[in-house]
């Protein structure tokens, strides 16, 4: 620039500001602060949210929304205390929406003098607000606040009825904190003891928490999740821990709905009745051969065998049902048979006895076998027939008449029950392995199922 | 939507009225709370610097509610033991005006019901876990919350300035209807709406979080 140049002209002057121009609105911002007992830096992450923060280095629980960071409780920690597996301040993006880790803590009940420990982490959006997640050994609920308000209905295990859905009652217990970490948007002390009352519709789960010391009563409903999930929302090292055992509301790994199962089940045994039906109808069950024959008394042993006239079979491949009605009372005829094709000469043997005896004894009357017998001889295509029949009988037998009927395509009842027996074996082992689930689901809860077994 | 147009009395700056039924404003260059009659604008107050608060809503975010837009003209800010709760006065675009409040980021729409005042709990009588029935809904009282009063900002259906303490009463149902039983007043008054979620109102010049 040349030292001829003249200056800047002058600016206009800026017309008069009224007092107090309105202010751009102020941003928002993550605040530090310090511990007003050992001095460590304090981030609050939930803006004006948070009401009570937490001193990560001396445990100690202070007051957010005072300026000064007033010492509300210090608390004793262990130093090998769980840490939180998504660590304070970590971002992630949990089914769709943004959300910062902002709170941890660990909640405890002791139950047949044993203490049972589960951990909640709070997440904060600015715009969505908050939400929860919990683990209990390795099992995760994504948890909010109800708006609707649940009906407690008293039964014999009472149940809860949260928008048109009903949640059986599956634990009561007193829990209390036992560790803290972070920053909420409510009171929290560690020991403050709280009512919990769950309520379960896998996969979900309906939460009561009643202050044991200001009678505030909160409810949630939570959906269970997997491990995997949340270590891909916020991008965790490693992988979840395995979980343990089953969960109240975990949703059976049986992703088949039995009751699905079961009706399918239903369906395919009417399906099956419906075939048998189906089979009877189309059956022509025509009666193609009768005669009648004799055995002479004493007749020796082996007596030569004969054939019959032919027969014809018609229609598709089919069956053929063998009636042999013999008059005997207390002896017995052996019949070999072989049905033979005409034309090809080809066999299918077959042999037949037909027995029947009848006393009285010390328990009264009595009888053993039959005067009637059937066989069926399947597949046999259409064609001209006979019979070769080969009586034998008792060498001391007195005469024996016999009839010999012949059916073309009987119906065939046999195999449904097969298939019904095929078709029962994967549902009631998928109900078994349902069952076992339940079982062990409420196995912890205040209802386990009984067990004939000593349990 | 008209807008008259007048000057603060107070500083004579231009003071519009976003909404034709709005009965108090602030002067948004010297907080000068200001009362309309039908002739002229009187200053009645002051207000102090509202204190910080997190609501993700500001003046003049829009948004949807049943289908019908809205635009955010005045609030009311309160303070209660679990933080800072604002009542958004909100102006829809067929001229009704309505409440959205957000407590903690737990987002509801109400609106002044007309219930005769025989059938709301006095604030004495008032008990959490009571149950009224108005517009033929069952409402269940499940707190009971004493704010205190920290300011306003923008345009308001009523006069409301200079209060101190006023006591709520939050009803909710089975079926996610909400009530609020306002006790700022001698006689209560009482708003019904419902919870709304975040996403589903749509909303637009939404406040900037640091970070966020």
């Amino acid at each position: 620039m040349g030292a001829g140049q003249p200056p800047f002209p002058p600016q206009p002057p800026r017309p008069p500001q009224p007092p107090g121009a309105p202010a751009t609105p102020v941003k928002p911002q993550v605040k530090a602060l310090n511990c007003p007992q050992c001095g460590a830096a304090i981030t609050l992450r939930s803006f004006q949210q948070a009401v009570t923060v937490v001193c990560e280095s001396c445990h100690s629980i202070l007051d957010a929304k005072d300026p000064k960071l007033t010492v509300l409780q210090q608390f004793k920690a262990a130093t090998n205390e769980t840490r939180p597996m998504i660590p304070l301040g970590t971002r992630g993006k949990l089914r769709g929406t943004d959300y910062e880790m902002i709170g941890f803590q660990r909640r405890s009940i002791f139950a047949d003098g044993e203490r049972y420990d589960w951990h909640e982490y709070l997440l904060f959006n600015p715009y969505k607000g908050f939400r929860y997640l919990s683990e209990y050994q390795g099992h995760w609920n994504d948890i909010s606040v109800c708006k609707s308000e649940p009906t407690v209905e008293s039964r014999l295990v009472s149940r809860a009825n949260y928008l048109g859905e009903y949640y059986r009652h599956f634990q009561t217990a007193e829990a209390t904190t036992s560790f803290v970490l972070g920053e909420f948007p409510w009171q929290v002390r560690v020991g403050d003891p709280v009512i919990v009352m769950d309520y379960v519709k896998p996969p979900r789960l309906l939460s009561y928490e009643k202050d044991k010391q200001s009678g505030e009563v909160t409810w949630s409903i939570g959906e269970y999740i997997y491990g995997k999930e949340i270590w891909q929302a916020f991008k965790l090292q490693g992988q979840p821990p395995e979980p343990i055992g089953v969960f109240e509301n975990q949703p059976s790994p049986n992703t088949i709905n039995l009751k699905q199962v079961w009706g399918f089940f239903l369906l395919l045994c009417v399906a099956l009745l419906g075939l048998m039906v189906l089979s009877d109808l189309f059956s022509s069950d025509k009666q193609v051969f009768n005669a009648t024959y004799h055995v002479a008394p004493g007749a020796p042993k082996g007596e030569a065998s004969f054939v019959t006239d032919v027969f014809e079979l018609k229609g598709r491949e089919s069956n053929v049902e063998v009636v042999t009605e013999a008059d005997v009372s207390n002896s017995w005829i052996y019949l070999n048979y072989a049905l033979i094709d005409q034309d090809t000469g080809r066999a299918w043997d077959f042999g037949r006895e037909v027995s029947y005896y009848s006393g009285r004894d010390s328990d009264g009357n009595w009888t053993e076998g039959s005067r009637k017998d059937k066989v069926i001889v399947p597949s046999v295509p259409a064609g001209h027939y006979y019979l070769r029949i080969e009586p034998e009988t008792d060498a001391q037998h007195p005469a024996i008449n016999y009839s010999v009927t012949v059916y073309r395509d009987v119906p065939v009842f046999g195999f449904f029950g097969w298939g019904l027996l095929l078709l029962f074996v994967p549902v009631a082992f998928l109900t078994f392995k349902a069952i076992s689930f339940e079982r062990a689901r409420w196995a912890e809860s205040d209802h386990p199922i009984l067990q004939t077994e000593s349990d | 939507m008209t807008q008259p147009v007048a000057n603060c009395p107070n500083c004579g700056a231009k003071i519009t009225f976003q909404w034709p039924s709005s009965v108090q404003t602030v002067c948004t260059y010297c907080q000068s709370i200001l009362v309309r009659s039908d002739v002229d604008i009187k200053k009645v107050g002051q207000v102090a610097d509202l204190p910080p608060d997190s609501s993700p809503i500001q003046l003049n975010t829009e948004g949807v509610y049943k289908n019908k837009a809205f635009v955010v003209a005045g609030r009311i800010l309160y303070e209660y033991e679990q933080g800072g709760w604002n009542e958004w006065h909100i102006v829809m675009n067929d001229g009704s005006s309505a409440w959205l409040s957000d407590a903690q980021n737990e987002f509801a729409v109400s609106f002044p019901a007309k219930v005769p005042l025989q059938f709301l709990p006095t604030s004495a009588q008032v008990r959490v876990d009571q149950q009224y029935v108005w517009n033929g809904v069952t409402y269940i009282v499940t707190a009971i919350t004493t704010a205190h009063y920290k300011g306003v900002e923008g345009e308001l259906p009523f006069q409301y300035w200079d209060k101190t303490d006023v006591i709520f009463a939050d009803c909710r149902t089975h079926t996610g209807e909400f009530a609020t039983l306002d006790y700022s007043d001698e006689q209560p008054t009482l708003y019904l709406g419902e919870f709304v979620d975040f996403d589903n109102l749509k909303l637009k010049n939404l406040r900037q979080f640091e970070g966020w």
